[in-house]
């Protein structure tokens, strides 16, 4: 009975998956050792270290994991909107007795074990919207079920910005990949494209250029197009929004964002440099990795890593960790795990026959990858400074459990494909 | 759906090519370039250097020129100082508050965990009375180090001075120098900087984030020990180095001494001088300043006069005349020519001092005879082989710079000056090709556009002593045990006149300072011939200057040297009795007992310049341009003691003439 029992568990479980996962866990765990390895101290396993924490936490992420895998798959179809709202509810709470650390408070803490409400609430907003899909088969098409989509995307996106945890909050904009793939116009997706483009223009190109280019840009549209009416009225539209949006960041940049924030962003454009101050931690990653070079220095022999160049090394940036002493080829095959990780789930996601299932899958896609090329993106100078951790790599408990759970729902939902949720 | 089931390919092919751009930029940053590789190594490494003693300079005869002295830097590490009597440091130290905290900030600016000069160059005594009480002043520690000390206190424009690097020497070091080192920034020092600063040893440490040690880096595979400098021996003899220094006080002037048969310098004075140990130690920067100062030390100290001053050689290159018409063959030691007081360059009378009547080459250097050596130049123009005169100019030209006139004679010294000797080219220039000898007849008698400095006249006293031959002249004989130095100051270098020309020029310089009739004669000394040629040297800004170039003894000679007294007047008058004593002191290591007092009375003389009044800002009147022409000919006084009975003070009345079209030419002795 047991063993059969097993069997319905995890006869349709993903192994690969699960491979990935645990590659991916191991690499986190083997780099946390060298981001803490101190030589001149004996060096004598011990738990209380944080690589003996991480040992525990990936232990435990995993019978999580596993226990998940023996739930009822349609649990988590069915209570959705009571764990959506548990987790807004968490969401307010740490806004109340949470703890502040390093300006955020993001954390309520229990006893020795501090939560992050903000890692639940993704999982928590994910099950809400495969919820809605499923139930409302919504097309995108119309406002009222935008207006619904954005309503639950926007609850915890404005809970965390009272935090301010601006990293966390940007991670809840990659719920437009789901939504796109069932239906929302791509358009959307250009038009948060173009407004990361205009933003950074904004800074780089001088207003009186950039201003009479967007206009002429704009004119040739409408003059192209000036037959069809209806194209012509939106391109004008546009143009308009266009402009208007550049006096709006002008106007509320200095407002709406923290001066580190904003020192951040300059920085990452090449406007500031600033290598003691708020440029230090990019500077000496860029370092770390860039003196990997091809091969890397080799385990425990990154001077950056050892000699504690790099801060906050073994959470937001022990990329640079792998960079420096594993190399290109190092950071290459993390680069493709997490590729293959992100190709499997989307490929699993479709071969779901229901629709919770799949864009639940392309909700969990879409967090890994926004995690995934946020979190590198700063550690190599690319992407301003934003402190959110790298999945199943950074060191931490709440992350580590948070992604376990959140990729193994959509495990165990895949292993029910064949049945009805 | 199926349009629906297409967005997946979008999707997944954004993470691809998200994922491209993570890869091509850290191929860009980890394969393509290794600035970060760099930036890494010079992260963690950390050079910690131990500092070399700088190399002794000995004089010829093996006396100690310069030692090092132990100097005490008051060293801190800003953030291990705790809490502690700052008062009673700044008593040990003796600096007050302002600068105590001044200190301390220029400390922790340059780096909270490193070292920094707290004070610099305690003395023995500080040092002693705060190492007792160091414990109480955590953070604080000192740091030896050596710095220069010249006991004779003489001899500042040889030795020069050492001095803190500045940025362009940093950059020009290629990484051996960092900011707080010491360079030799002026003579010897500098010259032979490479070998006297030995090398500093290096030990490369890592260091973490928080600049601890982290132990060393390839198990010290790339450190290195602190080599000392070189020993350096000069080739000055320091009896008459003083010597010469305290003749010269008080005056403006060069001696400069050479053993003809090496090159090898024996007195390189230039006054006024100083004491090289002002350049050293805290107050540097204070007496540099002093020292440059117009009105403490109007005579600009830091001109280094034997390889920097510009002199006309007067009457001094009048042997040169006779050397090249000998060659030449526009004469023979017995021609001679008519002087009726004066030589006539075509229309234009150049005078003499005296009215010899028939007079020959023996006489004529004797007496210094402007008449005899003018018609000696006119037949060096006027030679039948050459094509015109210009031509034969050139000839000359290039003649005379064989003997190292117009051009740098490459002694071991920074910033030596060519002086003037001019090509054809120059005069054809200005006044086209209508000029021949008369243009520049002035050049027979050493005065007109021809500058040597007295390094330069000198060495052509050591041609003449040698018959035909210099080796350039130099300062430093050894470097280190090897006894190394250039091969070019080894080498005879042949001036193209045949030695057996040179001894009647001899005879004539034997005369001028031996014979009843010579110039110099009350510069003889006893049983040696010396040989010379005075000059009184025109000098367009003053009175004139006094020249005396000579050698000695006639055989064999030991010691060629070159005088000038700014502003002092005739050549016997000073100079030639400062070179006699000179040359006594060396030769014979005591000058004779009769001839004492007569040093005393010149180291008493003080022969300056008048300092330069300050200029009026009246608007000058455009018409009354004679008379300002004659205000600026105003010569300075001459302040002259009163001399000892035996020693007789030749000062005829002087004559001036001069020849319009050209340059002005005073008579010269």
């Amino acid at each position: 009975m047991t063993t059969q029992q097993g069997n319905r568990f995890f006869f349709n479980v993903d192994w690969i998956t699960i491979l990935l996962y645990v590659a991916l866990c191991s690499i986190g765990f083997v780099n946390i050792y060298a981001s803490i390895f101190n030589e001149s101290v004996a060096n004598e396993f011990s738990f209380a270290a944080k690589y003996g924490k991480q040992l525990i936490y990936i232990i435990t992420a995993l019978i999580l994991g596993f226990s998940i895998l023996l739930l009822d798959a349609k649990f988590f179809s069915v209570f959705s909107p009571i764990v959506y709202g548990l987790t807004m509810l968490l969401l307010v709470a740490v806004l109340v007795v949470g703890r502040k650390v390093a300006g955020n408070q993001a954390w309520i803490p229990l006893g020795s074990f501090r939560l992050q409400p903000s890692e639940l609430a993704k999982f928590g907003t994910a099950l809400l919207i495969a919820r809605y899909v499923s139930t409302f088969n919504p097309k995108f098409r119309d406002v009222k079920s935008i207006f619904f989509a954005a309503v639950i995307v926007g609850i915890p996106l404005f809970l965390i910005l009272l935090q301010p945890d601006m990293g966390s909050a940007l991670v809840f904009l990659s719920f437009m990949f789901p939504l796109y793939r069932e239906g929302l116009s791509g358009y959307f997706l250009l038009i948060f494209l173009g407004m990361i483009v205009l933003f950074i223009a904004d800074f780089l190109v001088p207003a009186q250029i950039l201003i009479p280019l967007i206009l002429a840009i704009g004119g040739l549209f409408i003059y192209q197009n000036r037959r069809k009416h209806k194209v012509m009225i939106s391109c004008i539209i546009v143009t308009v929004i266009a402009v208007a949006y550049l006096f709006l960041v002008k106007a509320t940049y200095e407002r709406l964002l923290e001066p580190h924030q904003r020192t951040r962003i300059e920085i990452m454009l090449g406007l500031k440099t600033d290598p003691k101050g708020a440029g230090y931690n990019v500077i000496q990653s860029k370092i770390a990795i860039g003196s990997g070079q091809l091969t890397g220095r080799g385990f425990l022999e990154g001077t950056q890593t050892k000699y504690g160049y790099v801060p906050e090394q073994s959470t937001d940036f022990i990329f640079s960790t792998i960079g420096e002493e594993w190399g290109f080829v190092g950071c290459f095959t993390v680069i493709t795990l997490y590729l293959f990780l992100l190709l499997r789930i989307i490929n699993l996601a479709e071969r779901q026959r229901s629709t919770f299932s799949r864009v639940y899958g392309y909700c969990v896609a879409s967090i890994l990858f926004f995690h995934v090329f946020i979190n590198i993106g700063m550690t190599i100078g690319i992407i301003p400074v934003i402190g959110i951790p790298l999945p199943f790599i950074s060191y931490g408990g709440s992350s580590l459990w948070s992604f376990t759970v959140l990729l193994f729902i959509f495990l165990k939902l895949d292993s029910n494909r064949m049945g009805f949720i | 759906m199926d349009n629906l089931f297409n967005r997946k390919y979008i999707i997944q092919g954004l993470f691809i090519v998200v994922g491209l751009i993570l890869l091509g930029t850290l191929f860009y940053i980890q394969v393509a370039s290794d600035k970060y590789f760099l930036s890494a190594e010079s992260n963690v490494l950390r050079k910690l250097y131990t500092f070399p003693a700088r190399g002794v300079i000995l004089d010829r005869n093996d006396k100690v020129l310069v030692q090092n002295e132990p100097v005490y830097d008051l060293m801190v590490i800003p953030n291990q100082v705790k809490e502690f009597d700052t008062l009673s440091l700044i008593n040990i130290i003796g600096i007050d508050m302002k600068r105590f905290k001044k200190s301390f900030n220029k400390a922790t600016v340059q780096s909270r965990y490193q070292p920094s000069i707290f004070e610099k160059q305690l003395s023995v005594q500080v040092y002693a009375s705060l190492s007792e009480q160091l414990s109480r002043f955590p953070g604080f520690f000192v740091q030896s180090r050596t710095v220069r000390y010249y006991p004779d206190s003489a001899a500042g424009h040889f030795f020069g001075y050492v001095k803190e690097v500045s940025k362009k020497d940093i950059e020009q070091s290629d990484g051996y120098y960092r900011p707080g080192d010491y360079i030799g920034k002026a003579g010897v020092e500098k010259q032979y900087n490479d070998v006297l600063r030995g090398e500093k040893g290096i030990i490369n440490m890592l260091y973490d984030a928080h600049n601890v040690p982290k132990g060393s880096y390839a198990e010290g595979k790339f450190d290195t020990l602190a080599r000392s400098g070189e020993k350096v021996v000069s080739s000055l003899d320091f009896r008459i180095q003083k010597l010469g220094e305290q003749l010269m006080k008080n005056k403006v002037g060069s001696i400069v001494a050479i053993e003809p048969a090496t090159g090898e310098i024996l007195a390189f004075v230039s006054s006024p001088g100083y004491d090289p140990n002002l350049m050293v130690g805290r107050q540097q920067g204070n007496n540099y300043m002093d020292l440059i100062n117009q009105e403490k030390n109007p005579n600009r100290v830091f001109t280094v006069r034997p390889i920097q001053g510009y002199y006309s050689p007067g009457s001094s290159f009048k042997p040169l005349d006779a050397l090249l018409g000998l060659q030449e063959g526009v004469i023979d030691p017995n021609t001679t020519f008519n002087c009726p007081g004066y030589y006539m360059a075509g229309n234009h009378k150049v005078k003499c001092e005296h009215v010899d009547g028939n007079i020959a080459l023996r006489k004529g250097l004797a007496r210094s005879c402007n008449t005899y050596a003018l018609y000696v130049f006119q037949r060096l123009m006027q030679q039948k082989k050459f094509k015109n005169q210009r031509v034969a100019y050139d000839e000359w030209q290039q003649r005379v710079s064989k003997f190292g006139l117009g051009q740098k004679l490459g002694v071991d010294l920074p910033a030596e000056r060519p002086g003037n000797l001019y090509t054809s080219d120059h005069y054809n220039k200005k006044y086209g090709n209508r000029w021949g000898y008369t243009t520049v007849i002035s050049l027979g008698i050493g005065q007109g556009e021809m500058d040597a400095t007295p390094l330069q006249m000198a060495n052509i006293m050591a041609i003449i002593a040698n018959r035909g031959y210099y080796v350039k002249p130099h300062l430093i004989k050894a470097i280190g045990e090897n006894k190394v130095i250039k091969k070019e100051y080894a080498r005879k270098n042949y001036v193209g006149v045949d030695a057996r020309h040179f001894e009647p020029v001899i005879d004539g310089m034997q005369d001028a300072v031996n014979a009843p009739w010579g110039t110099a004669r009350q510069s003889a000394i006893d049983n040696i011939l010396m040989c010379g040629k005075t000059g009184t040297v025109q000098n367009p800004r003053g009175k004139n200057h006094s020249v005396f170039i000579g050698f000695a003894p006639r055989d064999n000679p030991k010691i060629a040297i070159a005088v000038i007294v700014e502003n002092a007047g005739y050549g016997s008058t000073y100079a030639a009795p400062i070179a006699s004593y000179i040359a006594e002191k060396y030769l014979k290591d005591s000058i004779a007992v009769n001839k004492r007092a007569g040093v005393e009375w010149m180291k008493k003389q003080v022969i300056l310049p008048e300092p330069k009044k300050p200029k009026l800002k009246v608007k000058p009147i455009l018409t009354d341009s004679l008379k300002k022409d004659s205000a600026q000919k105003t010569l300075s006084p001459v302040k002259i003691l009163p001399a000892p009975a035996h020693v007789p003070i030749t000062a005829p009345a002087t004559v001036k003439t001069g020849i319009s079209t050209v340059k002005p030419i005073t008579p010269t002795k």
